[in-house]
């Protein structure tokens, strides 16, 4: 574990390795995605997100931020970010998609995993299950923020968008949402897929307040989400990032969305990553 | 007639809709965490009357049923209790995934309380007549299952829903039935099957509106000299009557089943799977028969699709007769 106060570029240059390392052990997992969106866990789990690292056993449990990643095949970034800001020994990461782990190939609450909040991974979810909970946050007037990271090319599902009218229509102001906006799915480009173009303005339509941002600036992303905790509407951040990001054979290559190096190339991706 | 205290004596027709709306504005009374969902169908569902009396608490997702179900985990996830409610069609065949991953899997306290299931829907036809819907929720780890039989005991499974901290799916017809169930004298009980009348000839295991039917098939039978044993078991998932079901098959050695619903995944499947692997014998389901439904009448649905008391009668005594 190294220290969550050490430098921002070191912090993600760890999460980076462990994705790698806990990929390859399991010989299985989504590289091209966890890797886009390791600034962006770092920087909520760093400095935004007021949850206690004790999790339950915490007094202030009911009082902490929530915290929903809807594109749940990023779980070995989430799992790296947890174990490295105290939620649980990094010792357990290496057991990720094992049988028996708490570590899930996909986040789930069923195994007691310190800072999971929801079951994810069945994509087009995670943005109604925000909208909920932010619901729950405001009839309690309990003043924590709900903080939601979605896919790309998960908003192809049209429950996205009904959530997305819901959040609106309830004025959900404790409510913030970010894409991890890589431009590859599966099957290639979002664009060539089908596009989501001009996300912006249609986000924007749907009666957020919108900032786009480079998703992996710490200085950018940390400006969208310190506005996003003041905003008197529900926010959404587009960051803009690179699938892969940080392995240079991985970067922008829709391929490592959910494949394994081989013990070359991930020996390549560890030297790239010191 | 077996506990003949436990049956109602008057005549009175009432709607379990109505049970179901009159139980969540009781309920929500008492328990400030209860809050409803609905999908524009209030009216129909009969959460209106929890919404006009907790506005607050009540939340319309519109015509999108699949961000009503999320939203309902969301809410469990932060500390309520969700009551959520649509059409059965709807609830269950639009949402499976949504019930599944985000409310099953981790286990969170969302009641799915669906009206307008099975054939009864009438004259809106078969994308609207759920005749799928238990097979679907039957068939998810952790649900509970629930059909009552009438507007006393649709109260109580609501009732019951409350004390589970999980989930649950209860089935409410949009028929207005017949009061089977005495309000003050019956008890409901999850753990056990409702034995109506005793009878050493043919079990006939049901629940929700066919009840009603099958009480008055038995009537029929029972003219004929072919005494029946009822099993009315409206918790069939999980499945605590098993022991009750296994008992009577060893008594009677022939047992049917009653649904309004298809005879594959429902109660007739619950049956055959129980006795095959613990006592078998011959079974015969009625219900829909792996078909799509159509517009009609109520009753005239009932009877071509072979559910009321004169048609069960006739099937039943022509499997006996085998």
């Amino acid at each position: 574990m190294i220290d969550k106060n050490c430098g921002f570029k070191d912090f993600t240059k760890v999460v980076r390795q462990d994705i790698l390392k806990m990929i390859c052990a399991a010989k299985s997992g989504h590289p091209g995605g966890s890797l886009s969106c390791v600034e962006i866990l770092s920087v909520l789990y760093r400095k935004i997100l007021n949850i206690p690292s004790d999790w339950k056993k915490s007094p202030d449990f009911n009082k902490r931020d929530r915290f929903i990643l809807s594109k749940g095949h990023a779980s070995a970034c989430l799992y790296s970010v947890l174990a490295h800001c105290g939620f649980f020994n990094c010792d357990e990461l290496l057991t990720f998609r094992q049988l028996g782990s708490r570590l899930q190939g996909h986040p789930s609450t069923r195994y007691g995993l310190e800072g999971i909040e929801a079951c994810t991974g069945s994509l087009g979810q995670g943005l109604s299950m925000a909208v909920g909970a932010a619901l729950a946050l405001k009839l309690d007037k309990n003043p924590a923020k709900v903080y939601v990271l979605l896919g790309d090319g998960e908003m192809q599902e049209g429950s996205v968008w009904e959530a997305l009218m819901s959040a609106s229509h309830r004025k959900l102001d404790n409510l913030v949402a970010i894409v991890d906006r890589n431009k590859l799915q599966i099957d290639g480009s979002c664009d060539d897929v089908k596009s989501l173009e001009p996300l912006d303005k249609k986000l924007e339509a749907f009666g957020f307040v919108v900032k786009t941002v480079d998703g992996h600036s710490e200085d950018e992303l940390t400006e969208a989400l310190m506005f996003a905790k003041k905003a008197d509407k529900p926010v959404f951040i587009i960051a803009n990032t690179i699938k892969g990001k940080g392995i240079s054979y991985m970067e922008n290559n829709a391929g490592w969305h959910g494949k394994v190096p081989k013990s070359d190339e991930a020996q390549a991706a560890l030297e790239e990553l010191k | 007639m077996l506990n003949a205290s436990i049956l109602k004596t008057a005549d009175e027709i009432k709607s379990p809709r109505n049970a179901y709306g009159e139980t969540l504005v009781e309920l929500g009374g008492l328990n400030k965490d209860i809050v409803v969902l609905d999908a524009d169908l209030s009216c129909s569902t009969q959460t209106c009357k929890f919404a006009s009396k907790f506005p607050e608490r009540f939340f319309n997702s519109g015509i999108a049923e699949q961000d009503m179900m999320t939203t309902a985990a969301g809410l469990a996830i932060a500390g309520k209790i969700p009551f959520v409610s649509t059409f059965a069609m709807f609830a269950t065949a639009r949402c499976l995934d949504q019930i599944r991953n985000s409310i099953c899997y981790p286990k969170l306290n969302v009641k799915i309380v669906a009206t307008h299931g099975g054939i009864t829907v009438g004259e809106d036809g078969a994308s609207h007549q759920a005749l799928e819907d238990v097979s679907f929720m039957r068939s998810l780890p952790d649900m509970t299952v629930i059909i009552p039989s009438d507007y006393n005991e649709v109260k109580q499974a609501v009732k019951y829903a409350l004390e589970i901290d999980g989930p649950c799916y209860i089935r409410v017809s949009r028929t207005n039935l017949k009061t089977v169930f005495d309000e003050n004298n019956y008890k409901f009980n999850p753990k056990s099957a409702v034995r109506l009348t005793e009878g050493p000839d043919v079990t006939i295991v049901t629940n929700g509106e066919t009840l009603i039917e099958t009480i008055n098939a038995a009537k029929f039978l029972e003219k004929d000299g072919i005494r029946a044993e009822i099993l009315h078991i409206p918790v069939i998932k999980p499945f605590f009557a098993q022991d009750d079901l296994i008992k009577s098959a060893q008594k009677t050695k022939k047992v049917v089943t009653v649904e309004n619903h298809s005879i594959i995944g429902g109660v007739g499947s619950l049956v055959c799977e129980t006795l095959s692997e613990n006592y078998p014998v011959p079974v015969l389901r009625i219900g829909t028969n792996d078909c799509f439904g159509q517009s009609g009448e109520q009753r005239v649905l009932m009877e071509y699709y072979g559910l009321t008391a004169e048609k069960l009668y006739e099937k039943i005594k022509n499997f006996i007769k085998k």
